[in-house]
């Protein structure tokens, strides 16, 4: 599909990628405890996938690896490479969050400029995860004109830019419609391998399709299910007899009946 | 039809005029018809010209002023907490004078010349820059923030990259309101006391009974802040083109 010439664009964080984990974790919003004494590690270099019901802390766990959510933690958050939050992880939201004012290739190279850390070759190098995604053409229109899905995968590549080893996401592909959402999961999944990633979703299939290990989060104080692992490598098949059959354990954690 | 739709607008204002005088037959000291007044412009256009150039500059350099004084508030405001706590008040509390009663202190400090007319206008349309800017940039979608955030932006780089091109709009629109306003702080400021501007020879000719006179200054008064008004209104466009480009671009596949 693309020729030889093109700069190898998946994620250069290799192997290396640390594991974060959290110790004894607490985290209350004012008259709200959402995590107690919590113990999770997300392992290095594999694609964890967070499921539970709306508001049980899924995004807040997020928000405090991230850093960006701070006053009211108590415990530890560290990752194995021995280094803070601070710059080590890439956000990506279920709002593409693209500035309208800014093009495409712009918006893809939005923390270099803001760190002002811009350079020509930076700039190429968005220039060939377009190329990739196959938005080379759309590289200098405004957002404003491209599709919901083809933002989502401008936000997606301004995630990648940060070549950043430990990638969040939270319910990225949740407002595309199902086949775009298939087409974008697929791309995620070639273009980040081998970084760490913690993806909150409430869609089992998609937790089945992407994730290496799947977490069901539940109750308040939030508790975490023990890990399932999907056979095989992902993206996998959704229509795959395992997947489906995996899909309905799921569920069944989901709503709390398995109590095994 | 852009075109059009003014034309026949002021041409239909223009008629209700003249049906007005025709059938009430005020007297023309009273409200003189549209051609006495059209004779009057026309027969004074070097000193209507004259006067209408003073105050052009006025709101001008007092927009010019004004918008850079609001600009520079909301921005240390958005930068600083602790000063904003301080400036919000004041600004809050200059605005509780009404700035007409100041028009006879600024003339008796500053003099009959132009800089009294400019800080009226300065003072008429700080407030709505600032508070248009300020809010603009205060409700910049948290979101991006927080993305800017994990990006590890300072907050300066934040503020420049983020927060102020997503209060552009915002301050578009204050900076609209301000161009239609700062005439009227020009004028007031004329009419309080000076030797020259449209609103001195409008209360020179008013003194005189020279009602048609007053209404020629009156129309190019209106033509001027019209100009203006539409001028402002087009580089704001410019400025916040993102908005206005839509989906020219159809996206083609998904």
């Amino acid at each position: 599909m693309h020729n030889s010439t093109k700069i190898d664009t998946r994620f250069e964080g290799g192997p290396a990628a640390p594991s974060v984990t959290l110790e004894q974790v607490s985290f209350a919003y004012p008259g709200e405890q959402i995590f107690r004494s919590l113990n999770f590690t997300v392992k290095g270099g594999q694609w964890t996938c967070l499921i539970g019901p709306s508001g049980c802390g899924k995004s807040t766990l997020l928000r405090l690896i991230s850093g960006t959510l701070r006053e009211g933690l108590s415990g530890r958050i560290h990752f194995s490479d021995g280094n803070n939050h601070k710059g080590l992880t890439a956000w990506m939201s279920q709002k593409d969050l693209l500035l309208p004012w800014l093009s495409v290739v712009d918006n893809v190279c939005l923390g270099a400029r803001l760190r002002g850390e811009m350079t020509a070759k930076k700039r190429l190098k968005a220039m060939s995860l377009l190329e990739d995604a196959g938005l080379g053409e759309y590289a200098n229109v405004l957002p404003s004109s491209l599709s919901g899905g083809m933002r989502q995968r401008v936000a997606l590549l301004r995630t990648l830019m940060e070549e950043r080893s430990v990638i969040l996401m939270d319910e990225p592909f949740s407002a595309l419609d199902a086949l775009t959402r298939l087409k974008l999961q697929d791309l995620a999944a070639r273009l980040v391998e081998g970084a760490t990633v913690l993806m909150v979703t409430h869609d089992p299939l998609e937790a089945l399709r992407l994730g290496h290990r799947i977490y069901v989060m539940t109750d308040r104080p939030a508790k975490l299910s023990d890990a399932l692992i999907p056979p095989g490598s992902p993206p996998r098949n959704p229509g795959d007899s395992a997947i489906i059959s995996m899909q309905a354990t799921l569920l069944e954690r989901l709503e709390g009946r398995d109590k095994s | 039809m852009t075109f059009i739709r003014p034309i026949v607008i002021l041409f239909g204002l223009v008629l209700i005029w003249q049906t007005i005088v025709l059938v009430t037959g005020v007297p023309a000291y009273i409200l003189p018809g549209p051609m006495s007044v059209a004779e009057a412009f026309l027969s004074h256009t070097g000193p209507l010209f004259e006067h209408a150039m003073t105050t052009l500059l006025e709101i001008i350099a007092g927009l010019l002023i004004g918008t850079l004084l609001g600009a520079s508030n909301a921005l240390v405001m958005i930068a600083s907490r602790s000063l904003k706590r301080w400036l919000l008040p004041v600004l809050v509390i200059s605005q509780a004078i009404p700035v007409f009663a100041l028009a006879p202190l600024l003339v008796l400090w500053l003099g009959y010349g132009m800089s009294s007319k400019i800080a009226m206008a300065v003072l008429i349309i700080f407030f709505p820059v600032t508070a248009a800017f300020y809010d603009g940039m205060r409700s910049t979608e948290p979101e991006w923030l927080e993305l800017a955030q994990v990006m590890n932006a300072k907050p300066m780089a934040i503020i420049r990259h983020v927060r102020i091109p997503a209060a552009l709009p915002a301050f578009a629109s204050g900076l609209r309101v301000a161009t239609a306003v700062a005439p009227i702080g020009a004028v007031v400021g004329e009419w309080v006391g000076s030797s020259s501007g449209l609103g001195f020879y409008m209360l020179h000719a008013n003194a005189r009974m020279q009602i048609d006179i007053m209404f020629a200054a009156l129309s190019l008064l209106c033509i001027v802040s019209l100009m203006l008004y539409f001028l402002v209104d087009r580089a704001m466009i410019k400025i916040v083109y993102w908005q206005k480009e839509g989906n020219k671009k159809e996206a083609r596949h998904l």
